[in-house]
């Protein structure tokens, strides 16, 4: 294959991925007709955010679920083997180059914005449209807004 | 609730349509920057919060002005290639998946 510096086109890629494993049907991906977006309700160095990860706990059960992390103290390491991040050209050991608490707080010291919330939140990787949009994405929110969260920086893997 | 998106996955997430994006051209597992590398994650969380700000539109994508690895230039045509000489064996892993799904919804219904 040639070597080019065009994005990698990932849903090609797993489209003749599975087409090659044998499966009859090409996964939908996600697709809004119309992006909501909601602006920031006050000055960003007055905002809380919240970071939202696709990792799944250290302690994994071998069930994802929905779960929330304390930032203090952060993490050493999380669980993400079952996530189809590029095994082969990286790894996940620097759990900073997904979930970047420390990042976040520095800024967060300079003024740029208010603080990160006490929690991170996990929603590992479901490729259930349904489930994801309507039964996580409420729960999030409703985290997010115990935390008093004023925007989310969501990093999936 | 106000988003932005860090993510490697260009298609995908424009696919999809997100409010905000910043675009890390690395491969899949890194999207706030090179394993360990504190100055290109702080650069790079940085570019992402100041989008909450300044995006004015959804679709605002922005990509982050950093390459992958000098010395692994060849990382983008790793992910998902499919070998045509491998045809038969990712035949076979697939339908070794398709089994342990049947056996797995199976022994789900019996309970």
């Amino acid at each position: 294959m040639v070597d080019t510096d065009e994005p990698v086109p990932y849903m090609e890629r797993t489209r003749q991925y599975y087409r090659a494993l044998g499966y009859a049907k090409d996964y939908v991906w996600a697709r809004h007709d119309e992006v909501p977006f909601a602006r920031l309700a006050k000055p960003l160095p007055e905002c809380r955010l919240a970071l939202v990860t696709t990792a799944s706990p250290a302690d994994y059960s071998g069930r994802k679920r929905l779960w929330s992390g304390p930032i203090d103290p952060a993490p050493s390491r999380l669980h993400t083997a079952d996530l189809a991040w590029d095994k082969e050209s990286t790894h996940t050991d620097d759990r900073a180059s997904f979930l970047p608490i420390e990042a976040a707080a520095k800024l967060a010291d300079e003024g740029v914005f208010r603080g990160l919330t006490p929690r991170f939140h996990g929603v590992p990787t479901d490729y259930s449209q349904r489930s994801t949009s309507e039964e996580v994405a409420p729960k999030v929110l409703q985290r997010l807004r115990d935390d008093g969260a004023d925007a989310a920086i969501l990093c999936p893997l | 609730m106000p988003t932005v998106i860090i993510g490697s996955a260009l298609d995908v997430v424009e696919h999809c349509g997100v409010p905000r994006f910043l675009f890390t051209d690395f491969p899949l597992g890194n999207p706030c920057g090179h394993p360990w590398d504190r100055q290109m994650q702080e650069t790079i969380v940085r570019q992402a919060i100041g989008l909450l700000s300044t995006a004015k539109v959804p679709r605002t994508t922005v990509k982050a002005p950093f390459r992958w690895k000098q010395s692994d230039p060849g990382w983008r045509a790793r992910y998902g290639r499919v070998d045509p000489a491998e045809r038969e064996r990712l035949l076979a892993l697939g339908e070794e998946r398709r089994r342990r799904k049947a056996e797995s919804r199976a022994a789900k219904t019996k309970k």
